[in-house]
Order: structure tokens, then C-alpha cells, then sequence
């Protein structure tokens, strides 16, 4: 999709030069008058004229077309404010660096309020893709080459398939190879000779491909009478051998993809709870601010996106140590400031944190308003990754399951290895006795709250990227926090990482059969039940210090 | 346990700087020459991110009309109270406007469980309650005027447009788990049957409040959709949960084309905080978009870009309805010659006040308005573009005639009926339930 203007333009006119060879008379250079009014009526005309003109430009066949359509089809074609010219943009991240679109002239670079974009439908854009499609058939980049196959496979008629058979021979790329294959053996399967149907069906028993399911499954209905859609039984029977083929390997990609889903619920959930885990596991610190916490580090995001709009992917990373210091200075002064009063006095601490959690809210909604925050997804974290035709995986979940792990990794050596480490774990173990070997245990406490408190604002980094950057970001994690924290075992690093690993996948699992709502209320059901059989969770503390 | 200590705080908190600026606002006001009007909308809590819009444009057409000259030549003022998106306490907050105030109609609620609450207090004290959200009908009460849409102005409409004009075949109806959801999805299920749809086409899903991974559903949507038939999604997710549902659709890859999403609770106000990209060609269904170029629309645009100073901020389907039902109030009090409450209800039904988006909005028997339907798709300016329109007025209908239980229902509060929910078969008044 990224192709520099130039190369496109080129490749325009060799495009051209080869599907439309046959419109031999087109001039490329000379604009006719229908293709003028075609330009005219998708600029000033209503919805109904837009679609035929678009239907009209693909009739016309104009060198300018491919570029016109793709502007068209990405949004980038506009009316310019002042002379409604017709203008091709290119964002340069200020504003747009627009083009004629008629005679391609440059003509400089304009304000975003400058231009008002031409709107489209749903109907036009599936209308234009395929346009395109057959205009790119013999693009350059493979991937465009494969979205056009696709684009064409969805309304194969005899014209399309004379172009994709014409294309398979030339093909080199094994992907876009592979796709025509597909789509030419699925027009296979309507031979009217029998030999060249069983074959399709042979080939394509190995194929990933939805349609091939859905035109199999087709094969072995009934229809409304009664009878068999296809009335060969020999063909029927192998479609439905080549059907259990597939669906076995279909049941196999979904589980892959279930347990993927879990494992990235799980992420989510270890992410908000590690940090809990800190204060409430190794310091004993009931913190209902600890949403609150992440919800900072989420609006430390937005706030850094609203710094540097234009380069997003590194305002995302730069959020992180960013939400961890923030984050990490509030849960301090929070420590410092309230609960270093009431060690010793649960109910208490739990009241007054509620209490911040609510100004910390309120402060939120009067700084930033209480409508909710846009935070952009940076393009390397959108979309998916396309295993094939039955399992892909999100970007923005596979980030953050690695990101987890890394915080998680992290973490565990700075307990195991570092100075701070130790002294938290000599606090945690035997606070009378730390404090006689000389620890100062009231700075420990500020520096642990401290820590746990930052990684928060770490997890909200994370949650910015799949969920509202609201005010109530933070309700929504706290309650799952404690449970992962609990269920794990209070104190247990390890067993908050195996407990949310394990509760998001159980939920998963959980989800197709009874639904989301019940889902929850199982997992609940079961940690209240297991808490009863094991009130120190999945790994309990041992030794002394669990006794106290 | 947290929702009262919630309140305490909130209280506290938020009630007396607000009520000191509503005492501000009016200082030469006396309580013999207005008349008040109670603004009841959160201002804090979850649901003022939608509310607190809706305080805001009542301020602002209060304003308006008492630079015109007051009512009935008493200057108005508003009464603003902020029951914290907390149910119960909107209930109380009623009887406060009712009661100490003495107001003489009530603009307020947004969530149905809200108006539920406020509806036997209001009964009880004969108030007048102007509700400007689109919800899931099955009710009529006296003292209620349903300025919003019902399920025939809202969700049947955009059914028609999705089976008769992208052809759909198979249809999710996935929504949040509570009243509005519920009642409509059931409607539409009802609906969908009668057109010859197959239970095994339709899928049906609810999600907690907030849902916040939609990775599972996502895919089940995908699989659905997948069968080669026309799949489109009607949605009734509510507030929050519906960014992380387009972005996992959008990450999933399922794009606008394949499987459109319908939305009846997203609007320009909910897409201004959000980033709109994965949104891009998904659909909603209401009776007033931003978008719509008549001259009323800007002229209100215009207005509301003054009054809140802020030319970014934008209007929106229940601003419509409040600037709706505020004018047809003024229309009915000057009709009657007084405010009270039943010669203003007498006087209301039949009363025409224009739409913002052409055509002429009637306060029908049954307490709802006529209203046209819009179906537009989202831009990525967060705007919506127009695809389709009903060519007429759709009236409201209180109660569903697809569902069986409220099938022979009608309500109509003119006489000889005179009643919410009327049975046509048994030729009775089955009382105030709804």
C-alpha cells in the first residue's frame, strides 16, 4: 500500500498497458469529457451519483484511475476549501501534501482544514476494491497482488477468472499462487465433468480456506425439499470425508487460538495484579487506589501522544518508563502520606485507600474532562497476524503477553538480585528483625509501595492499548486484581503469574459454552470454593513468616 | 458497600459547589416570579460522560427562552441537581425537585434503570418527566414523554435497512447485559422470526458492563459470518465496552464490508473521545445526526457552539430530544396558560414542534413523538454520512407489536381509554404496571 506516488504512477501505466490493452483508442494523457464528468459528479454529487461515478471512472479506463480509486478508497482524496479542486493528499504527519488530481500536478502542502474529504459507503468501497483489484493484479508487491486475488475471488465471473488463469502461470509468489489455485479449483468443482470435480475436491481437502468449507458444507446439505443439494452420491461422500479432514484440523487451530486468547487475558490480568502483589502480597497493604494507579500510567499515554503526535509507536514506549515514575511518585506520596499511619490496621487502610482511589478519579474527570481519552493504537500493534485462512493472532495481544513476561522477568530479578530486593524480602520475612539489622524499614516500605505502585502505571501503558482511557479505567481491573492475587497465594510472585495464566485460560474455554457473563460467575464460583479448600492460595507461604 | 460510601463522598463533594453555582447563577431570581425547571442528569460518576451534555444543552434552551421573554411572562430557572449515576439516589433526587423545589417539569435520565426509579416517585407526586434517550419501549406512564426513540423508530427501521438493502442474511445481536438490551433484542428476535429468518441465523449474545476482551466473541462473529450468507451485527452494547469491541473486530480483521456492526447506543459524543479508525463504515441507527445539513441544524449547531464555547464540541441524537421536548413543554404551558401538571399533559398530547432534521414532531396519545429514522455510517472525523432514511415520520409505538404479551397493548392517555397499557382484547385497563 505504501508505494512512493512516482513508482505508483508508473505502475499505473503498465497496469494499464496490460489488463486494458484492449481499450486500445484511451488516450492516458488527454482527459475525455465523461471521465471529466465522471471526476465532477463524485465531488459535488450525493451519495447515489458518487457510486456512478465511481462505476463510470472504471469504465473510462484513464491512466489517472488506480491513483484516483486508491486515494479514493484510503481516504486521501479531497476537495480543496477554497477552489474545490479535486486533490490526491499524502499525509506528512502537519498536513497533506496534495496533487492535482486531474493533471497530477504537485501543489504543495496544506493544512489538514484546508480540504474536505470526499465520504464514501460501504457499497463503494466493496465496489472500488474490486475495481482495484483488477487494476493491481500485476502489481509489484506481493501483498497488494494477494488482497487483489481475494478482492476478485469474492465475485468470480468468467471475466475475472479468463484474468486470474491468465495470471497463475506468471505467478511466483507461492501466497497469491496458492490463492488463485484456490479460487480456480473452487470454480472447478462446478465442472460438469466428473473426473475434473473429484480432483477439485481431492486438492482442496488440504486446503485452509473458509470457502472451501462453506462450499463443501453446501455440498452435503439439503435443500428445502428434502433432497440433496448435490445429487452425485460419489462426490458426496467425498465431500464429506474432505469436510472431517478439514474440520479436524479446524478444531485444532481453534483450540490453538482459545488457548492463545486465555494466555492474553492472562496477561492482562497478571499485569494488573503483579503490582498488588507487591504491596498487598509482600507488604500486607489492602490498596483499593490500585486501579487508580493504572489508570495514571494509561493517561500518562495519552499525555504522551498528545506531546508527540506524530511519531505514536515511540510515544507508546516512551510512556512506559514515564508511567512508571509517575505512577511510582503518587503510590509514594500515597504511602508517605496516609497509609504509613495505619500499618497494622486493615479496615482502615482500605477505607482511606478507597478515599484516594475516589479523589484520584475525580481529579482525573476535572483535569481531562469525564469524557473518555482517545488513545491511538501505533500501526505495528493493530491488525493481526494471518497464520492462515482459520488462525490469526492480534498484534496488540501478542505485544502485550511478551510485554507481561518481560515486566514479569524483570521484576523477579530485581527482588532476587538487587539491594532493594533484598531488604523487601527481609521487611516482608521479619520487620522487627530487619530493623534491628540496621534496614531502614520505613524507607523500604515507601521504595516497595513505590515499586508496586509504578509497575501499575506500567500495566495501565498496556491497558491504554485495548480498552477506554476513561476515569474508570481502574474499577474495572481492581476486583480481578485481588482475585489473581489471592487465588495465586498472598506473597507469591510465581503464583500470580501461574493464577492469571490459568484463570484466563479456564475463562476462555469457559466463554463459547456458557456465554461471557457466566463465564465470570464460574471462575468466581470455583475461586470461592478453592479459597475454602486452601485459604493461602495455589502456593501458599511457608516458614515462619506465613505463620505470623 | 462501595456504591453508598460512593455516595457519601459524592455528595459531599459534589453537590455543594454545584448547587452554590445554580443559586449563583440566578441571584435576582424569586421563588413567586419563575418558574423552575429541574435539570436531573449525573454529573459525576459513570454515566456523566454522557449526561453531563444534556445538563448543558438544558441550561442552554432555558437560556434561550428567557431571552425571548421568559414563559407565560415568568423568567424560567433551572433547578440542577446531579444524582451521581447512582439509581436510588435519583429517585430521591426526584422527590426533591418535586417537593422542596416545586418544579414544574423535569428534564432528566439517561439509563433506563434510572427512570425506573424515578417513575413511581414522579407518579406519586404527579410530576412531569421529559426522558430524551432512545429505549426499549414496553411502558407508558402518565407523567412520562418519551422524547427518544421506541424500538419501531430505532432498531426495527435499521433491520429493514440491513435485510432489504445490504441483503443480510444472518444476524448477531449482541448487547450489554441489563433491561435495554434485553427487551430489545427480544423484539427483534420476535421481529426477524416473522420475516422468515431461521433460528440457526441468528446469534444472540450478552457481555458484562464494560466488557473489556472481546477476543473470543470476536472470533465466534467471525466464524459466524463466515458461512458465505450476509452476516451483519446489531448491536446494543452499551457505553465503554463498545471501543474494545470495533478494535478487536478492527485487529481481527473484520472490516465493515464483510460484517457490518449496526450500533444503537454510539453517537458523536461517545465517538469524540475514541479513536474512530476501526470504526470507519460501521453503521448507526438514530433520528438525528450532527451531519444533517438543514438550516435548523446549523442554526442549533451555531447556538450550542456559542453557549459552550467550545467550537469542537458536538450535538447529538438526545440533545435533538431535549431541544425537542423542551419546546413542545413551552408550547403546551402556554396552551394551558399554567404549568400545572395535568392541564400540561392535557394540553401536550397533539402539540407539533419542528425536528432539526426537517419535518414536524407530534406528541402523540401514547406520550411519544413521531420522529424519521436515519441510518448512517461512521466516518473517520466522527461524523456520520447519511445512507438511508425513512421518506416519512415514524411514530412511536409504546408497546412492541411483535412481541406477543404486549401485542394487543396500546396506551393512550386521551380519553375515553386513558391509560398506559390498555388491552385491546380484553377491552381493559390493566392498571400502572409497566
Amino acid at each position: 500500500m505504501n508505494i512512493p506516488p512516482l513508482t505508483r504512477f508508473h505502475h499505473v501505466l503498465a497496469v494499464l498497458m496490460l489488463v486494458f490493452s484492449l481499450a486500445a483508442h484511451s488516450d492516458p494523457i488527454t482527459a475525455s469529457q465523461p471521465w471529466l464528468d465522471a471526476l465532477n459528479s463524485l465531488k459535488q454529487g450525493s451519495m447515489p451519483e458518487r457510486e456512478q461515478a465511481i462505476m463510470q471512472l472504471a469504465e473510462i479506463k484513464d491512466a489517472h484511475n488506480l491513483a484516483i480509486l486508491q486515494a479514493l478508497l484510503d481516504g486521501r482524496l479531497f476537495t480543496t476549501k477554497t477552489d474545490t479542486k479535486l486533490v490526491i493528499g499524502i499525509d506528512n504527519h502537519q498536513g497533506f501534501d496534495i496533487s492535482d488530481a486531474v493533471s497530477g500536478a504537485a501543489l504543495g502542502a496544506v493544512d489538514h482544514d484546508a480540504l474536505s474529504k470526499i465520504n464514501l459507503t460501504n457499497k463503494m468501497r466493496g465496489t472500488l476494491r474490486k475495481i482495484i483489484g483488477e487494476l493491481e493484479l500485476s502489481a509489484d508487491d506481493p501483498a497488494v497482488r494477494l488482497a487483489a486475488v481475494k478482492a476478485m475471488a469474492k465475485e468470480a465471473d468468467d471475466r475475472v477468472l479468463d484474468l486470474l488463469r491468465g495470471r497463475a502461470d506468471k505467478e511466483a509468489d507461492p501466497a497469491v499462487k496458492e490463492a488463485i489455485k484456490v479460487t480456480l479449483l473452487l470454480q472447478d468443482m462446478d465442472s460438469p465433468d466428473k473426473a475434473t470435480r473429484i480432483m477439485a475436491i481431492e486438492a482442496l481437502k488440504a486446503k485452509n480456506s473458509q470457502e472451501v468449507v462453506n462450499r463443501l458444507n453446501a455440498m452435503v446439505e439439503k435443500d428445502e425439499s428434502g433432497e440433496f443439494v448435490e445429487p452425485d452420491e460419489d462426490i458426496r461422500n467425498l465431500a464429506k470425508a474432505a469436510l472431517i479432514n478439514i474440520n479436524n484440523r479446524l478444531q485444532l487451530y481453534s483450540s490453538v487460538e482459545t488457548v492463545f486468547f486465555g494466555l492474553s487475558l492472562g496477561a492482562v490480568l497478571v499485569l494488573s495484579a503483579i503490582g498488588l502483589a507487591i504491596t498487598f502480597g509482600v507488604m500486607g497493604v489492602i490498596n483499593m487506589a490500585h486501579g487508580e494507579l493504572m489508570m495514571l500510567g494509561a493517561y500518562t499515554t495519552y499525555v504522551m501522544q498528545q506531546l508527540m503526535p506524530n511519531h505514536l509507536g515511540i510515544s507508546v514506549l516512551l510512556a512506559i518508563p514515564a508511567a512508571f515514575v509517575i505512577s511510582a511518585l503518587v503510590g509514594i506520596a500515597i504511602e508517605r502520606g496516609i497509609i504509613r499511619f495505619l500499618y497494622g490496621r486493615p479496615l482502615e487502610t482500605l477505607l482511606a485507600t478507597f478515599g484516594v482511589s475516589l479523589i484520584l478519579q475525580q481529579s482525573v474527570r476535572s483535569i481531562f474532562s469525564p469524557l473518555n481519552r482517545s488513545v491511538a493504537t501505533p500501526e505495528w500493534m493493530s491488525g493481526s497476524w494471518q497464520i492462515n485462512d482459520f488462525l490469526s493472532l492480534t498484534w496488540n495481544r501478542f505485544y502485550i503477553l511478551v510485554f507481561c513476561l518481560l515486566v514479569f522477568v524483570l521484576l523477579l530479578q530485581i527482588l532476587k538480585r538487587t539491594r532493594l530486593g533484598l531488604e523487601v524480602r527481609a521487611v516482608a520475612q521479619n520487620r522487627k528483625m530487619a530493623k534491628a539489622m540496621g534496614i531502614p524499614t520505613a524507607r523500604v516500605d515507601a521504595m516497595t509501595f513505590g515499586l508496586g505502585s509504578g509497575i501499575a502505571g506500567v500495566a495501565g501503558v498496556a491497558l491504554s492499548q485495548i480498552t477506554n482511557v476513561g476515569p474508570n479505567l481502574g474499577q474495572a481491573y481492581i476486583v480481578d486484581s485481588f482475585m489473581v492475587v489471592v487465588f495465586g497465594g498472598v506473597g507469591n510472585l510465581l503464583g500470580t503469574l501461574v493464577a492469571g495464566f490459568s484463570l484466563g485460560i479456564a475463562n476462555k474455554f469457559l466463554e463459547p459454552f456458557a456465554g461471557a457473563v457466566l463465564a465470570k460467575i464460574l471462575v468466581l464460583v470455583f475461586i470461592i470454593l478453592f479459597i475454602q479448600k486452601r485459604p493461602r492460595g495455589l502456593f501458599p507461604q511457608k516458614g515462619r513468616a506465613a505463620d505470623s | 458497600m462501595f456504591n453508598t460510601i460512593a455516595n457519601k463522598f459524592a455528595k459531599k463533594r459534589l453537590l455543594a459547589p454545584i448547587a452554590a453555582a445554580a443559586i449563583g447563577f440566578f441571584p435576582a431570581a424569586h421563588a413567586e416570579d419563575t418558574i423552575k425547571v429541574g435539570v436531573l442528569h449525573s454529573l459525576s460518576g459513570t454515566m456523566a460522560i454522557s449526561e453531563t451534555t444534556l445538563k448543558d444543552t438544558m441550561l442552554m434552551l432555558i437560556d434561550e427562552q428567557n431571552k425571548k421573554g421568559g414563559l407565560l411572562g415568568k423568567k424560567l430557572e433551572a433547578v440542577v441537581v446531579d444524582p451521581a449515576s447512582n439509581w436510588p439516589l435519583f429517585a430521591e433526587k426526584a422527590r426533591e425537585l418535586l417537593t422542596k423545589d416545586k418544579v414544574a417539569a423535569i428534564f432528566g435520565c439517561w439509563t433506563s434503570v434510572s427512570r425506573k426509579s424515578v417513575l413511581p416517585v414522579i407518579e406519586e407526586l404527579n410530576g412531569i418527566l421529559f426522558y430524551p434517550v432512545q429505549y426499549e419501549g414496553e411502558e407508558s406512564s402518565k407523567n412520562v414523554f418519551y422524547t427518544g426513540a421506541a424500538p419501531n423508530q430505532q432498531a426495527i427501521p435499521a433491520v429493514d435497512y440491513l435485510m432489504n438493502d445490504l441483503g443480510v442474511k444472518r444476524w448477531v445481536l449482541a448487547g450489554t447485559d441489563y433491561v435495554y438490551p434485553r427487551t430489545t433484542n427480544k423484539i427483534l428476535e420476535a421481529y426477524l422470526k416473522s420475516k422468515k429468518v431461521a433460528k440457526k441465523d441468528i446469534m444472540i449474545n450478552y457481555t458484562p458492563f464494560g466488557h473489556s476482551d472481546w477476543q473470543s466473541i470476536v472470533a465466534d462473529i467471525k466464524k459466524f459470518g463466515s458461512t458465505g450468507k450476509k452476516t451483519a451485527v446489531v448491536s446494543t452494547i452499551n457505553g465503554d465496552a463498545n471501543v474494545p469491541f470495533y478494535k478487536e473486530l478492527g485487529n481481527q480483521g473484520v472490516s465493515a464490508e464483510n460484517i457490518p456492526v449496526v450500533a444503537f447506543s454510539v453517537g458523536e459524543e461517545e465517538l469524540s473521545g475514541i479513536d474512530t479508525k476501526p470504526l470507519v463504515g460501521h453503521l448507526a441507527a438514530w433520528n438525528y445526526f450532527m451531519s444533517v445539513d438543514t438550516t435548523k441544524n446549523a442554526g442549533f449547531i451555531k447556538q450550542w457552539h456559542e453557549y459552550i464555547k467550545n467550537p469542537k464540541r458536538v450535538t447529538n441524537d438526545p440533545m435533538e430530544a431535549h431541544y425537542i421536548g423542551f419546546s413542545m413543554w413551552v408550547k403546551a404551558v402556554e396552551k394551558a396558560g399554567t404549568t400545572d401538571p395535568d392541564a400540561v399533559q392535557k394540553a401536550i398530547i397533539g402539540v407539533e414542534s419542528p425536528n432539526l432534521t426537517g419535518g414536524m414532531a407530534k406528541m402523540l396519545p401514547n406520550h411519544h413523538i413521531s420522529k424519521p429514522v436515519l441510518i448512517g455510517e461512521i466516518q473517520d472525523d466522527g461524523q456520520f454520512v447519511t445512507v438511508w432514511q425513512t421518506n416519512k415520520l415514524i411514530d412511536g409505538d409504546a408497546w412492541s407489536d411483535y412481541l406477543p404479551e404486549s401485542k394487543p397493548i396500546i396506551a393512550d392517555w386521551t380519553p375515553p381509554i386513558n391509560c398506559g397499557n390498555y388491552n385491546t382484547k380484553t377491552k381493559k385497563c390493566s392498571g400502572q404496571n409497566y
